[in-house]
């Protein structure tokens, strides 16, 4: 066969040159007479090692990385093209790779295996089988089956899925009703969102035909982040071919029901990641947060039974459908059923994508997987979950990834993002940066979030610079307290939680 | 840091130019859509670089809305711009993935070597400054945008290098 050669196209691997060395390596075999099939892969979240570039000469794909454009001539020489292993940065056979191996992708299972486009490939390695289950079923049926998965939002507040899918269902079908994708993953340290979208989109695709299916909605929106370009051309292209095929539009394969799909693209506003913000948003206005109830099943998007989930919510959906529901609810500890897709970032040696069930600790990830601070410094905090959440010690390092566990510490596991910081930190900077993000991004709706905010920044402003430092910090305590009880939603109600963190785990810098 | 830089008003024929033909058509091809006025915006912006004072009488016209709702809405969103922006969008994430490794000092550097904060934009025109909260690169920070590319494990000076290239560039277009 002839060779094939693999360089991921996903924003990561484009960050750090991937298009350069894909030229670069056609160039080199085009110049060399030998005749290779380039392809643009998605990445397989082995972030540290992008561009990862894979070639199969039809033993397994040998991988090298991190493969940067002024690398190429070089491997070249060292005969990348032959998948000659002796180069140092030869990984060998990449499915052998520990940090894959150790892993349980259930949801991720495709990514970086296929080109994202390709909806051959995508069938070819299990896509649309839970598609394929869904249409034999009734919609109360598939909504059972997300029931028995145990699925909860991934999105950050671990609500049971099939709640929200049986609300909008029991509503009367006369009704329009929307599935709405929250695309707009504005946590720092996460990016299983764009992973999905830019790596595997038919599984997003999949997720929410499927979706519509169960309660009857024929239209579907993805609000995604005006951040995210690279996964905006992609979604767009996957959308149009997937309506080419018959999995949208009209009549969703031969079912004679209908599913339209459309990417709204947000405009930079964190706030609109919570979800009624988002569906003013949508509804062309600006951003402010409803009071619920109502809830937006009952009274969604122009004013319509709308499901509102996040991308990994939905795109673990064709697992359990194709699967089974036991085979997702068998995984996982506690309440906290299935897999967690973690995203390692930050100051951190080996980041990337793990899916692995609840319960693996948080020090087994920061350790075993990422091994330790790419400073090569000792680590000092982790923030899981966004912004929103604390900043952990490392007496909590041993906790389980665990929903109740997590909240038992007054944290949280948000959106799986866990980011890493190495001892050069300034825990008083952080606590500030949290107030000052919030100044920033408040929908303005309520008084404690939008001036609190401002005055959080102020008072540690001058606890930092020794100015009646007790007072001060008393009053930033009140201040905290202030924004929880008061607070319509939670930008207002947890931002305090990073800042509280620090005064509780990491005193001294805040003082400094 | 430098002072502002005040938005000199586009020239004849800088790309800052439009007329209410060119808004009136983004307007037309979306106005149907339920929801349209962030689509609107967006088309906007794309084709002119902002979204210039007298479109918004025109899609206020279009949507049946007044044109307070229609200001009230740009000015909520930090994407969207009411004055031209330089040759290229510069973003640098200031979220805290690239706070963990460096991006305060990446910053303040880009600031120095540009002469100009957030918000600004450059003597020559050539950059626009602006802030961004995470751009889901966080596993190779520091990240920063410039346009439409991402560009990851960034240091002073590759900037100073992407810097130097984006300028040569546009001389040579000239
Ligand atoms: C300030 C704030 C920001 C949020 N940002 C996001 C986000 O970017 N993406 C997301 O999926 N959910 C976000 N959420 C959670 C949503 O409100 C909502 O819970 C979620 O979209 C529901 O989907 P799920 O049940 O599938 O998790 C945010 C919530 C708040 C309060
Ligand atoms: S807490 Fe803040 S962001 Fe949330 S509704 Fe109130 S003002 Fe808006
Ligand atoms: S609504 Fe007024 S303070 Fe929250
Ligand atoms: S925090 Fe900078 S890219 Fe995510």
């Amino acid at each position: 066969m002839a060779i094939r050669i693999y360089v991921p196209c996903d924003t990561t691997a484009l960050s750090l040159g991937a298009d350069e060395v894909a030229r670069q390596i056609q160039q080199a075999a085009d110049d060399r007479g030998q005749s290779i099939t380039l392809v643009r892969n998605g990445s397989r979240g082995l972030c540290w090692l992008e561009p990862l570039v894979e070639v199969d000469t039809g033993q397994g794909r040998i991988a090298y990385g991190p493969v940067e454009p002024d690398d190429v001539s070089a491997l070249i020489e060292a005969g990348l093209l032959e998948a000659r292993r002796d180069h140092e940065s030869c990984l060998g056979n990449i499915e052998d790779h520990p940090y894959l191996k150790r892993q349980q992708r259930l949801t991720f299972a495709r990514i970086g295996l296929t080109d994202p486009l390709s909806i051959d490939d995508y069938r070819d390695h299990g896509g649309f089988q839970g598609l394929a289950r869904a249409v034999e079923l009734s919609g109360q049926a598939i909504v059972d089956q997300v029931k028995e998965s145990g699925l909860r939002g991934r999105g950050g507040a671990a609500f049971p899925t099939s709640i929200k899918w049986q609300t909008v269902l029991d509503q009367p079908d006369d009704q329009q009703k929307y599935i709405v994708c929250n695309a707009d993953e504005g946590d720092s340290g996460s990016f299983a969102d764009r992973l999905v979208m830019e790596c595997d989109p038919y599984l997003l695709i999949e997720g929410m035909v499927i979706a519509g299916l169960a309660v009857g909605a024929d239209q579907g929106f993805i609000y995604l982040r005006e951040e995210y370009p690279v996964a905006h051309r992609i979604l767009d292209e996957a959308i149009a071919r997937a309506e080419a095929e018959g999995y949208l539009g009209a009549d969703v394969r031969g079912t004679g029901q209908s599913f339209y799909l459309e990417v709204r693209l947000a405009a930079g506003a964190y706030i609109c990641g919570e979800e009624t913000s988002l569906l003013e948003s949508l509804e062309g206005k600006r951003g402010l947060v409803r009071a619920k109830p109502p809830l937006p099943a009952i009274h969604g998007l122009f004013g319509q039974p709308t499901i509102v989930n996040n991308v990994l919510s939905l795109a673990t959906v064709p697992f359990i459908l194709a699967q089974g529901a036991s085979a997702y609810a068998d995984v996982g500890m506690g309440r906290s059923r299935g897999t967690l897709p973690i995203q390692l970032a930050g100051n951190i040696r080996q980041g990337g994508l793990i899916e692995l069930g609840f319960g693996v600790t948080l020090r087994e990830i920061l350790e075993d997987f990422g091994s330790g601070t790419l400073s090569g410094r000792p680590m000092k905090a982790v923030q899981v979950g966004g912004p929103l959440m604390a900043y952990l010690p490392e007496s909590q390092w041993d906790t389980p990834m665990d929903y109740e566990a997590f909240a038992g510490l007054g944290a949280g596991i948000g959106h799986g993002g866990v980011v890493v910081f190495d001892d050069t930190v300034d825990m008083g900077a952080q606590a500030r940066f949290a107030m000052e993000f919030c100044a920033v991004e408040s929908c303005g709706k309520c008084t404690p979030c939008r001036i609190g905010s401002v005055r959080g920044v102020e008072v540690i402003d001058r606890i930092r610079a020794g100015e009646r430092p007790e007072e001060n910090l008393a009053l930033l305590e009140d201040l905290c307290e202030t924004m929880v009880d008061g607070s319509l939603c939670a930008m207002g109600g947890m931002t305090p939680f990073p800042v509280q963190s620090v005064m509780k785990h990491f005193p001294d810098d805040l003082t400094g | 840091m430098a002072t502002p830089t005040e938005y000199p008003l586009p020239t004849e024929g800088a790309e800052g130019e439009w007329n209410e033909d060119s808004i009136r058509q983004e307007v037309n091809a979306l106005r149907h859509k339920p929801g349209a006025l962030l689509p609107i915006l967006h088309a906007i912006q794309d084709r002119i670089g902002y979204i210039p004072e007298g479109a918004v009488a025109v899609i206020a016209e279009a949507l049946q809305q007044t044109r307070a709702e229609i200001h009230g809405v740009i000015s909520f969103y930090h994407h969207f711009r009411t004055r031209p922006a330089g040759t290229h969008v510069l973003q640098i994430c200031r979220a805290e993935a690239c706070q963990s490794m460096g991006c305060r000092a990446l910053e303040s550097h880009i600031q120095q070597r540009l002469g100009i904060g957030f918000h600004q934009t450059t003597h020559d025109r050539e950059f626009t400054l602006e802030p961004v909260y995470c751009l889901g690169n966080c596993a190779c920070a520091p990240s920063i945008r410039l346009d439409d590319r991402i560009l990851g494990r960034m240091t002073p000076e590759k900037f100073d290098l992407l810097a130097e290239q984006l300028t040569t560039s546009t001389l040579e277009v000239q």
